[in-house]
């Protein structure tokens, strides 16, 4: 009971005081939010990324050329011993006569003219379980005599892996220098508060008020600055978000594969959540640490 | 319950503002503390509210030994304290009701006590119909006076006042001091600092004088026994 009373006695002063230092309050948040906006923009482009490789990955095969001597009754024999490989999850055959098919499909048919299935070779087209195995795989494959070559186009998935490698590095970085200018911004907003009430402070002090009591409408007032700026990133993170997928689906860039916001919406918020939770209880206390110290 | 054994206290400055106090003063006593400016009389209130640290010596304050009391202590020690300013320190924007209700609620009293208690050291200073007033429609005597209530709502045992009259008209503060001799006869202990000679000899109370740090007399003879010291 005794608890209860004072605890929304506290929460209603720092209610009161946020609203007090409105334009302050208004300029942290705003700072704060832009903070939260690239920091969950990187965290969106690194989900993406993510998403756009292990997409590249799994779609990624492998081609195996038959030896040229083999007839396509031998040819598709092979296929047994090809599947018998662990990380090999599909061996699908190609005769030459189908491969010419698709190549002219896939190019240029000019390009083919005057070409006859005899001068293709019959081929596997495979795919893996697991890519990060596609060198020892491959050489397993090469290995079954019969087989002359084998293609593994792996390039293009591993390049966009060190990339997106590298861009989540950078993400982290930025993210804790931004995290850290929220920080400071919330802190030195509360630190005004308190310049502001330093009489009274001196007063609680006085008639013997513990830090405890004396802190908690600070950190009440930075809490709810973090929530506000966490909830106002969230809208404005999701209304980006859409606005950049309906550019990429006018520019015809289906290529990138980007996520629905849906599909993220509980983990931004949770993301939100959190930043703006430890900017505005760490900002507060922050300030108020050097403060109380008498 | 005050007692300073041999305190000294020697400011960052270099400035010794303490050498050498001793004094005792006992639960239900009224005591003068006078001295001229700079003697170090507002350091001895600094001690006993445990702002300052003394540089060596003890300073006992009911029960607490204020040289090595842990910090989180402090605020519990300050409660059995009641401290009045020259300045009279009100929150400006709060009434004078809630000025007072203000020093029990940051101590953690349930709203029940105080919409009952607050009225009753109202009543107590004299001020039973100000209490919707604002500081700034108050004269000066009862700006104090809403000071010596918030002072007293948390019921201490001891109220230290420093120049408490410094800023009154010698009528307004003899009327302090009245209410201060009669929340004494109440049972608490007054310890009152102040330059005012004239005001002093209108009471036969105990006068410990103060001079460079330190005490250099301690009796019922009131001011003149500092002035023949000198
Ligand atoms: N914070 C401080 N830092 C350095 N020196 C100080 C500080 N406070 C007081 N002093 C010095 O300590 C000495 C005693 O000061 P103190 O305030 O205790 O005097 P006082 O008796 O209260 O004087 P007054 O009657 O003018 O209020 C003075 O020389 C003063 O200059
Ligand atoms: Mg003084």
């Amino acid at each position: 009971m005794k608890r209860h009373t004072n605890f929304f006695y506290l929460i209603g002063q720092g209610i009161k005081s946020t609203f007090k230092h409105g334009f302050m309050s208004f300029a942290a948040v705003c700072i704060t939010v832009a903070c939260l906006v690239i920091i969950n923009s990187f965290v969106l482009l690194c989900f993406n990324l993510n998403h756009m490789v292990e997409d590249l990955q799994r779609k990624t095969q492998m081609v195996a050329v038959v030896d040229e001597s083999f007839s396509e009754q031998e040819a598709r024999h092979l296929g047994s011993q090809i599947n018998l490989i662990e990380n090999v999850h599909k061996a699908d055959f190609r005769s030459n006569k189908e491969s010419l098919a698709a190549y002219i499909r896939d190019y240029e048919e000019a390009l083919f003219d005057g070409l006859s299935a005899d001068s293709m070779r019959h081929q596997f087209i495979i795919s893996l379980e697991d890519n990060s195995l596609v060198i020892q795989t491959k050489a397993e494959i090469e290995n079954i005599s019969g087989i002359a070559e084998v293609y593994a186009d792996i390039e293009v998935s591993n390049a966009l892996a060190t990339i997106r490698d590298v861009i989540y590095v950078a993400s982290l970085a930025v993210a804790a220098v931004l995290l850290l200018v929220s920080l400071i911004i919330i802190s030195n907003t509360i630190k005004l508060t308190m310049m502001d009430r330093k009489e009274e402070i001196a007063i609680m002090k006085m008639v013997g008020a513990t830090n405890g009591f004396i802190r908690l409408p600070f950190v009440v007032e930075g809490f709810l600055l973090g929530l506000f700026s966490a909830a106002l990133s969230f809208f404005i993170e999701w209304g980006l978000y859409e606005l950049v997928l309906q550019a990429i689906s006018k520019q015809n860039l289906a290529f990138l594969d980007f996520v629905p916001f849906g599909s993220v919406l509980v983990a931004m918020a949770i993301s939100c959540g959190v930043a703006g939770f430890i900017v505005g209880v760490f900002g507060s206390l922050m300030s108020i640490r050097r403060f109380l110290r008498v | 319950m005050i007692d300073l054994i041999d305190v000294y206290k020697t400011y960052e400055t270099g400035t010794h503002a303490l050498n050498g106090i001793d004094m005792h003063i006992d639960d239900g006593e009224f005591v003068f503390l006078v001295g001229q400016s700079g003697s170090g009389k507002s350091t001895i209130i600094k001690l006993l509210t445990a702002e300052l640290k003394p540089t060596s010596g003890s300073v006992l304050v009911n029960g607490y030994k204020l040289e090595s009391i842990r910090r989180g202590k402090i605020p519990y020690m300050r409660r059995t304290l009641g401290v009045i300013f020259q300045d009279f320190r009100l929150i400006e924007n709060k009434t004078v009701f809630e000025n007072v209700a203000f020093a029990m609620r940051v101590v953690g009293a349930r709203p029940r006590e105080i919409r009952k208690r607050v009225p009753y050291v109202l009543q107590l200073v004299g001020l039973e119909n100000k209490g919707r007033r604002y500081p700034n429609e108050l004269s000066g005597g009862e700006q104090q006076r809403v000071a010596i209530a918030r002072a007293l709502v948390n019921n201490p045992s001891m109220i230290i006042a420093d120049e408490p009259t410094g800023n009154l008209d010698p009528a307004r503060s003899f009327e302090i001091m009245l209410l201060l001799e009669q929340i004494n006869a109440l049972g608490t202990t007054v310890m009152v600092v102040t330059h005012e000679k004239g005001l002093v000899d209108r009471f036969t109370k105990r006068v410990i004088a103060i001079d460079e740090g330190k005490v250099v007399s301690d009796g019922m003879d009131g001011y003149y026994s500092y002035e023949e010291a000198h």
